[in-house]
């Protein structure tokens, strides 16, 4: 059997439309059978936060931190027209209108399709994000092994 | 032709046909043909280029009332 091909995404971005933007091209590129990995830096980490908040030990700048960013995919804002938060509303009326998938199920399908989902450490640390926060089955790593993936790279995209 | 398998794919937007489609092809055997249903009109473009690369057959195509219809059989 040949070799796979292998797309590599950075998610920078805590963005919801940017983020699906991701996640729709590592989906299709999972149905490619294609390797994905997709290296969540940055605002990027909020889409793997869990809705709900866990119990972890925080300092002050940290917690701040973390009441501040969207906790979790389906409460990012739009980078454009977002309205005070008016914007995602509004497009997730759209997009169930059009029977697109919302980001949580993009995010869900991309698991199902065993995308691999990598977490920054370094910037988790920054943001004072911690794994318990985190979604189930996902990796923790740094830049050497984003590159390790990348340097194999058929396709590789910072969002 | 051997039809093995017929996915309705209508009504999804993308990635999810391409996204269905190889799902299902992995359920079938080499030789096979799957027919696939969908309303997506990228759905053209995405499940020939997708085909092609997957080193499987478009055999067929054809548009009925605003539904695309497609059999790939499975290289």
């Amino acid at each position: 059997m040949k070799e796979k091909k292998r797309t590599t995404i950075v998610l920078f971005s805590g963005d919801y439309d940017k983020a699906m933007a991701a996640y729709i091209i590592a989906n299709g590129a999972a149905a490619y059978d294609h390797e994905v990995t997709i290296f969540h830096t940055f605002w990027g980490l909020n889409a793997l936060r869990k809705n709900e908040s866990a119990p972890v030990k925080k300092g002050f700048m940290e917690k701040i931190f973390g009441k501040m960013m969207p906790r979790g995919a389906d409460k990012m804002g739009l980078s454009k027209m977002n309205f005070a938060g008016f914007g995602p509303k509004m497009i997730k009326d759209i997009m169930k209108k059009h029977n697109t998938l919302p980001l949580p199920q993009l995010i869900e399908m991309a698991q199902e399709q065993d995308v691999k989902l990598v977490a920054c450490t370094m910037t988790m640390d920054l943001l004072g994000l911690k794994e318990e926060e985190l979604l189930e089955s996902i990796e923790y790593a740094g830049v050497a092994a984003y590159l390790a993936d990348a340097q194999e790279g058929n396709v590789n995209l910072f969002i | 032709m051997n039809i093995v398998k017929v996915l309705d794919a209508k009504g999804l937007a993308c990635p999810m046909p391409i996204v269905k489609t190889k799902k299902a092809i992995n359920e079938i055997e080499s030789g096979e043909v799957l027919e696939i249903h969908t309303t997506d009109k990228g759905a053209i473009n995405d499940l020939t280029a997708w085909t092609k690369s997957g080193g499987h057959d478009l055999l067929n195509f054809e548009e009925e009332n605003g539904i695309l219809k497609f059999w790939i059989k499975k290289g």
